[in-house]
C-alpha cells in the first residue's frame, strides 16, 4: 500500500513520504501546521486514494482518552434492571464501543484520523501510548482483551496549542506541513477550481499574501480563507482589474471580509491601506 | 556511518533517542525510499525530528554528516542504501576498507575531514553559512581532500544546485534563538504543573452516577478540580529597560491564563509604588491604588512580580525616587507592604543572573523581597514556584 497524493489534494515530496513512512512502519503519523493547511484533508484525502474506510475522531478538551476505547452504559443498565429488560443480564449490551476499538476489529485495514489532540487535556496523549503502540486494551468489565486484526493506519493532528509528551512523540512519524509557498498554493486553488482564469488566479495569489504580511494581524488568513474568498469573486464575477492597481496597498480589495474574518483585522488592514493612500497623496 | 549520523545529531543538541533512531533502521530495510539523498533527508526527519522548531537544527547536522559523506570517494550521486545499512552494522567488504586504506585509512580520512571542516567553521564565524556551502569551501564537494584527490565533484553536478537541507527554510522556527520565546514554552509547562498541585476535589457527578449504578449503592466520587483554585496576582513591570522582556511575560502569562482561575495582573514602572494600572495605554487615567490591591485581594494570593529591578537605588529607597511622579512614600515600603501581606511572593527577573551582581538596585530589591528573586530559566522558574507552591 502506498500514497501517491490525490486528485483533490496538492501533497508535497515530503509529506508524501512521511505518510508511507506511517502506511509502511504501521506507526503514527503526527501532523502539525498553521490552521487550514489542509492536515485534517490529509486523512480524508488518504483513505479515499488508498480506498479505505475512515474513522474520525474529533477530540475535545473535555476528551478523556476512555472514550475513544469503550464507555460502559451502567446508568442504562441500572434502569433496564429496574424496568425488567432481559438485555440487562448481558452486560455487553452497555458497552459502548470508542472510534479506537471500532478501528481495531476490522479485518481490513482502515484510516483512523484523532484530530486536534492537543485540545484534550495534558494527560490524554500519555493514556494512549500502549493503545498506539501496542493496538491493543483491556476491558474489565467483561474481562477481554481488544487487539488490532489489522494495524490501522493512524493519523494525529495538533495545533500546537500544547506541548505534546515525549514518550507519546517518540512512537510517532512527525510532519509539519509549511503555510504553501505560491507555486504550492497554485496548485491547490486549482484543485479546487480547475477553471479560475490564470490572471486571476495571479492577482488573487498577489493580494492574499500581500495580507498575509500585514504586520500585527489576530489571525493570518489561510488556505481555506483563500479559498472561500476565490468562491467569492468566482460568484460576484470580479475581473482581475479589481484587484490590480499600481500601488496596491493603496486599495481595499473586494470582498476582502473573506479573508480577515476578525473585526480588529478589518480594522487594521483597512487603517493601514487609508494611512499609506494618505501618505502617498 | 548511520551510527555517525546519529551522533551528529546528539551533538547538536538534537532530542533524538535510540528508539526512534532503530525506527530509522527499520524504515531504511523496509524499503520506505530508495535512493535519493533527498528521501533520505526526509525520511531520517520525519523520524527522528519532533517539533519543528528543531528542524533548522537538524538541517545543520544533516548538512554536516553530508559534508562528510560526500567527501568519500565512489560516493555518487545516489545515496547507496546498503552501504550506509551496512556501516550501521559495522562491516566493510575488503574492496571497501582497501580505497579506504589507499587514502590513509578511515579514521585518518574522518579526522582530518574534521579538522578542516572544523577551522574552516571558525574561519566562518560571524556568516550564516557553515562549512562547505555554496563553493567557498576549500575541502569537500567542490574541491581537494588532503590527500590530494579530486572528490566527490560528481556528486556534486549531478544533483540539483541547492539542497533542501541547505535552504533552511525552518530557520524562523527555531525558536531558541530568539531570547527567550523556548522559555516562555518551559515556564508554560511549569506553570501548569503549579496550577495542578494541590488542586482541591470537586464532586464528580458523572462518575458517582455511573459507580452508583455499578455497585448498586451510593457511591460518591470526587475528582481534582480541571482548573484549580491556585489565585495569583501578577504585577509586571513595563516600559524603559523592560521594554524587551515586557512582551514575552505578558505572552507567558496571557497563555498561563487558561490555566488559572484567578489570575489577576497589573503593571508598574520600576518599582511598586502608591499604585498600579491595568491597561498600559490608559495608565495616567485609569489607575488603581496599591492599597486598594492590597485590601480586595486576600493574603491567599500568590504574587509574582515580574521586572528587571533595575533602576537607581534612589527609586527604591527615597520617597520621591519616582521618575514620574512624587511618590510620598519610597517604593521599598510598598514592596514590604506586599511581602508582609502575601506570604507567598516571587520577583521573576529576565535579565541573566550572572549581571544581577553588578546591579545595585537588583541586590536591593532581592533583599527585599528576602532573597525570592529568580531568573526566568528553566530553573529559576522551578525555584520559583516551588516557593509559591510550598
Ligand atoms: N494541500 C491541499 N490540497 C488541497 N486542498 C487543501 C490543501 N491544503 C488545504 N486545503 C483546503 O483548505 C481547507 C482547510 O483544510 P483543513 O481543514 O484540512 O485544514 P486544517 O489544517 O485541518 O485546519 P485546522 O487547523 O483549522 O483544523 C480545506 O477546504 C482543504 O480543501
Ligand atoms: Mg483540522
Amino acid at each position: 500500500m502506498r500514497f501517491s497524493g490525490s486528485e483533490e489534494y496538492v501533497s508535497t515530496e515530503d509529506l508524501t513520504l512521511a505518510v508511507n513512512a506511517a502506511i509502511t512502519l504501521e506507526r503514527p503519523l503526527l501532523i502539525k501546521g498553521e490552521p487550514g493547511t489542509g492536515k485534517t484533508m490529509l486523512a480524508v484525502q488518504v483513505a479515499k486514494a488508498l480506498g479505505l474506510p475512515l474513522l474520525e475522531w474529533h477530540i475535545k478538551s473535555t476528551t478523556k482518552a476512555q472514550q475513544g476505547l469503550y464507555e460502559y452504559d451502567a446508568v442504562s443498565r441500572l434502569r433496564d434492571s429496574q424496568l425488567g429488560d432481559p438485555r440487562v443480564q448481558d452486560i455487553h449490551n452497555y458497552i459502548v464501543k470508542g472510534m479506537l476499538w471500532q478501528a481495531f476489529s476490522r479485518d481490513t485495514p482502515c484510516v483512523l484520523l484523532i484530530d486536534e489532540v492537543d485540545k484534550a487535556d495534558i494527560e490524554f496523549p500519555n493514556d494512549l501510548l500502549r493503545e498506539l503502540d501496542r493496538m491493543e486494551f483491556y476491558v474489565y468489565e467483561t474481562r477481554e482483551l481488544v487487539k488490532a486484526r489489522q494495524r490501522p493506519i493512524v493519523f494525529i493532528t495538533s495545533n500546537n496549542e500544547k506541548e505534546l509528551p515525549d514518550a507519546f512523540l517518540r512512537r510517532c512519524f512527525f510532519h509539519y506541513i509549511r503555510f504553501p509557498e505560491k507555486e504550492t498554493m497554485e496548485k491547490i486553488v486549482d484543485v479546487h477550481y480547475p477553471k479560475l482564469k490564470k490572471n486571476l488566479l495571479r492577482e488573487a495569489l498577489e493580494v492574499f499574501f500581500e495580507i498575509r504580511e500585514v504586520p500585527g494581524l489576530k489571525k493570518k488568513p489561510s488556505t481555506s480563507e483563500l479559498l472561500d474568498w476565490l468562491k467569492l469573486l468566482l460568484s460576484e464575477d470580479i475581473p482581475p482589474e479589481a484587484l490590480r492597481s499600481k500601488d496596491r496597498k493603496t486599495i481595499i480589495p473586494p470582498l476582502h471580509g473573506a479573508l480577515l474574518k476578525n473585526e480588529q483585522d478589518v480594522h487594521l488592514f483597512e487603517r493601514l491601506v487609508f494611512m499609506t493612500r494618505a501618505k502617498n497623496n | 556511518m548511520l551510527i555517525d549520523f546519529f551522533f551528529k545529531l546528539k551533538t547538536h543538541k538534537l532530542p533524538v533517542s535510540i528508539k526512534e533512531f532503530l525506527t530509522l533502521l527499520e524504515a531504511l530495510q523496509k524499503g520506505v525510499i530508495g535512493s535519493s539523498v533527498d528521501d533520505f533527508y526526509y525520511l531520517s526527519r520525519t523520524t527522528l525530528v519532533k517539533d519543528e522548531a528543531n528542524f533548522d537544527k537538524f538541517d545543520r547536522a544533516f548538512a554536516e554528516f553530508w559534508e562528510g559523506v560526500e567527501a568519500i570517494p565512489g560516493i555518487e550521486a545516489e545515496i547507496p542504501l546498503e552501504w550506509l545499512l551496512k556501516q550501521a552494522e559495522l562491516t566493510l567488504t575488503d574492496e571497501e576498507k582497501k580505497l579506504i586504506e589507499s587514502l590513509g585509512g578511515w579514521e585518518k580520512l574522518m579526522e582530518t575531514l574534521k579538522k578542516r571542516l572544523e577551522e574552516q567553521k571558525e574561519r566562518h564565524q560571524g556568516g550564516n553559512k557553515w562549512i562547505g556551502t555554496g563553493g567557498t569551501s576549500p575541502f569537500g564537494a567542490y574541491g581537494f581532500n588532503p590527500e590530494g584527490i579530486r572528490i566527490g565533484q560528481k556528486t556534486s553536478r549531478n544533483r540539483s544546485a541547492v539542497k533542501v537541507w541547505d535552504q533552511r527554510e525552518y530557520q524562523n522556527l527555531d525558536d531558541s534563538v530568539e531570547l527567550g520565546t523556548r522559555n516562555i514554552k518551559v515556564a508554560l509547562r511549569r506553570l501548569r504543573k503549579f496550577a495542578r498541585q494541590g488542586a482541591p476535589e470537586e464532586f464528580d457527578l458523572e462518575n458517582t452516577i455511573n459507580s452508583t449504578a455499578k455497585k448498586a449503592y451510593l457511591d460518591i466520587h470526587m475528582r481534582p478540580e480541571r482548573r484549580n483554585t491556585v489565585k495569583v496576582l501578577l504585577l509586571l513591570d513595563i516600559g524603559g529597560s523592560m521594554d524587551d522582556h515586557v512582551k514575552l511575560c505578558q505572552e507567558m502569562f496571557s497563555a498561563a491564563k487558561t490555566e488559572f482561575k484567578h489570575l489577576e495582573h497589573f503593571y508598574f514602572h520600576n518599582c511598586l509604588y502608591d499604585f498600579v494600572w491595568k491597561d498600559n495605554r490608559r495608565r495616567h487615567s485609569e489607575r488603581t491604588r496599591t492599597w486598594d490591591l492590597l485590601h480586595k485581594y486576600g493574603h491567599d494570593y500568590k504574587v509574582i512580580f515580574v521586572g528587571d529591578a533595575t533602576m537607581s537605588p534612589y527609586e527604591i529607597l527615597q520617597p520621591g525616587g519616582s521618575i514620574e511622579y512624587f511618590n510620598e512614600e519610597a517604593g521599598a515600603v510598598w514592596v514590604k507592604r506586599m511581602t508582609d501581606v502575601y506570604q507567598k511572593c516571587v520577583w521573576l527577573n529576565p535579565e541573566p543572573e550572572e549581571i544581577w551582581g553588578y546591579r545595585q538596585s537588583v541586590q536591593v530589591m532581592k533583599e527585599l523581597m528576602g532573597g525570592r528573586m529568580f531568573p526566568t530559566t528553566i530553573g529559576g522558574l522551578e525555584k520559583a514556584m516551588k516557593v509559591l507552591a510550598k
